[in-house]
């Protein structure tokens, strides 16, 4: 349509890609990052993350020869931080199936340019979310007791158990989310396989891209195919975290026990998925030269998105303590005045002013457009989001009997494992980065105004050719 | 090699989506079948210019939704009420309210697998080869190029006449592809 190159300036939005880009010039400035050698930066990022890699195989396998004693786990506080850090991990995913299936439906084009980024984050994420409670089965060797294997002891799991819920949630998720992401990259991996210079970049893309030479029979197929998965993914990310709030929301812990669960850990998590889209996107758009399809807009938009979401949190805070004073239930009413005075308030003030106040800083027009800004704020959103899970977690350190409260400190083991699991998402990320093409070239083309086969530069070419041709 | 290798079919260049677009109708108004478009990106119209029905991959989804939802309620059922029957909570060994999470997580994964093999399947994908690879530039259809080919399978297929037709729509660089 002619909206996009003749509306009066204003009337439409700008275009989504930016600086004078043709399709070969959008190919060949995604392509550049995958087919460069790597720079000194990202060798010295690759060898930083790999250490903490290293360190986090280390706190596993020493947790996994001495047992869970290692971590800072006592009487009243049973689940400390790796239900901590599984609760953060999996939330930071889920911003990234919203933008790729949940904006994908609402037609939210801009979505384009971040939607591959976010996808591998979220992957990545989840691979980190996955350790925890993996590792802290306690007996290891038997995790697949988990799955419901035959076996000879004849037993099953429990299927009324919320936790054995959360194992086909989070399962379902990653493999899900894995297959999205891989559908997504077919096209642009043929891209890269044509482009191979070498015999072994040529077969290693081209045992990948399965073949794809971009027939529109097989576009149709494959655009039906995104389209479903978009909307399969959508309901698959809500349920995942309202299921993960089910681990809390379905026990009898005061505090825990709460309706507004599953709406809340959605929000939280979509919340702080989008700060963690921020913190990675920011600078890799200043370093891998991504500014023109990145651009301020998208940045902007996912400020909105930040503000919106942490104002539903915030609504959240809230309306728990209002319904544990209206429920009139004293376990429940003093869970919630310890929360916020008791041995753990400092943790809860951390929360609030992350999660509450720094959001609403997004209302200025030029802190939501600014890179400084939005990079510093999605960090004590992230910072936030990892503290509310604890401050939920702690509800259990003082339970219904006063002679068994304890006060709760991680060990050395349990801060590195955590740090670690920083490490694991940073390699995996630097090794996207470097091997992937970090924004979708395929898509990012059919949302160029160039490509729309009625597109007013085709036509215009149309008549002075059509005319060249009648007078000559 | 002196053993003779078949045709398979021609091969024109275009120069942007409009133009294949374009040239798209007329080949399909001109009688055509078998003849297919290569782009780097999906073309808005292209489907029905070829005349395309629906596409299939929504039923194997439908297929893969509705076995996951099977397999997910009848686990549950058979191993908790039938394999191994243990009263938890005092709670009956079967009710489909507990069953919820599992059965719709399990149809959600059964449907995505449906959906992802469905559309590779329908796709003939993985396909190492195609005759095209020989084309000199046939690889820029995964940056910036647009082709349309037909193949010589067409009923319609003269090499001489479709030559002609495809250079008289615009098309450059006209040619034959072998096997």
């Amino acid at each position: 349509m002619s909206a996009h190159t003749k509306s009066p300036d204003g009337v439409f939005p700008p275009p989504l890609v930016q600086g004078g880009h043709d399709f070969g010039s959008v190919t060949d400035t995604i392509c550049k990052i995958v087919e460069e050698p790597p720079t000194a930066g990202w060798f010295a990022a690759f060898a930083v993350a790999s250490s903490v890699l290293a360190m986090l195989g280390g706190c596993i396998a020493w947790l996994i020869w001495e047992g869970t004693g290692i971590w800072g786990l006592n009487n009243p506080v049973g689940w400390g931080w790796a239900i901590v850090n599984f609760v953060f991990w999996v939330g930071i995913g889920h911003a990234g199936t919203l933008i790729s299936a949940i904006l994908f439906l609402f037609r939210q084009r801009w979505r384009t340019a971040i939607n591959r980024f976010a996808e591998a984050m979220t992957i990545f994420a989840v691979i980190c979310a996955l350790v925890f409670p993996g590792i802290h089965v306690g007996r290891i060797w038997a995790a697949y007791w988990m799955a419901p294997l035959p076996n000879q002891m004849a037993m099953w799991p429990n299927f009324r158990s919320p936790l054995l819920w959360d194992v086909f949630a989070v399962s379902t998720y990653f493999t899900v989310s894995l297959l999205f992401w891989y559908v997504g990259l077919v096209p642009d991996l043929a891209t890269l396989r044509d482009r191979a210079k070498g015999k072994i970049r040529y077969y290693a893309y081209g045992l990948f891209a399965l073949g794809w030479r971009g027939a529109n029979r097989h576009w149709q197929n494959y655009e039906r195919a995104y389209l479903l998965l978009a909307g399969l993914a959508t309901p698959l990310v809500l349920s995942v975290h309202t299921i993960v709030s089910f681990d809390f929301a379905v026990s009898v812990i005061p505090g825990w026990h709460t309706t507004i669960f599953p709406p809340y850990f959605v929000a939280g998590a979509i919340f702080s998925g989008f700060a963690m889209v921020q913190t990675l996107a920011v600078p890799s758009r200043k370093i891998f030269g991504l500014e023109d399809f990145i651009t301020v807009r998208h940045v902007e938009n996912m400020n909105k998105v930040i503000l919106v979401t942490g104002t539903m949190v915030g609504y959240a805070y809230a309306m728990e303590f209002f319904i544990a004073w209206y429920s009139a239930a004293p376990y429940e009413s003093f869970a919630f005045i310890n929360r916020m005075f008791g041995p753990f308030g400092w943790a809860y003030f951390i929360m609030v002013s992350c999660n509450v106040i720094t959001p609403q800083l997004f209302w200025s027009k030029r802190i939501r457009t600014s890179m400084t800004w939005t990079f510093i704020l999605s960090i004590f959103v992230n910072i936030g989001m990892w503290f509310e899970r604890f401050v939920i977690t702690m509800s259990l350190h003082r339970d219904f009997v006063p002679s068994s409260w304890d006060y709760y400190s991680p060990t050395v083991f349990d801060i590195l494992t955590f740090v670690g699991s920083f490490g694991l998402f940073f390699t995996l990320f630097l090794l996207f980065l470097k091997f992937l093409p970090a924004v979708a070239i395929a898509e990012i083309k059919g949302v160029m105004p160039e490509a729309d086969p009625h597109w007013d530069g085709y036509h215009d070419a149309h008549v002075a050719k059509a005319e060249e041709a009648s007078h000559g | 090699m002196a053993e003779m290798r078949k045709n398979w079919g021609l091969v024109a260049e275009f120069d942007n989506p409009g133009a294949l677009l374009e040239a798209a109708h007329k080949v399909q108004e001109a009688g055509y079948r078998k003849w297919e478009t290569w782009s780097p990106f999906p073309i808005h119209g292209m489907d029905d210019a070829q005349g395309l029905g629906g596409s299939r991959v929504p039923w194997i989804t439908l297929g893969g939704g509705l076995t996951g939802f099977t397999i997910g309620l009848t686990l549950q059922w058979w191993s908790g009420a039938v394999a191994y029957p243990l009263v938890i909570g005092g709670k009956p060994l079967f009710s489909w309210e507990f069953a919820v999470p599992v059965t719709f997580e399990l149809s959600i994964l059964l449907a995505a697998f449906g959906t992802v093999f469905g559309m590779f399947i329908l796709n003939k994908l993985p396909r190492p080869y195609h005759p095209l690879d020989k084309h000199p530039d046939f690889r820029g259809v995964t940056d910036d190029k647009f082709f349309l080919s037909i193949e010589v399978s067409d009923p319609k297929f003269d090499v001489h006449r479709s030559k002609a037709f495809l250079e008289e729509l615009g098309g450059r660089g006209v040619t034959l592809v072998e096997e």
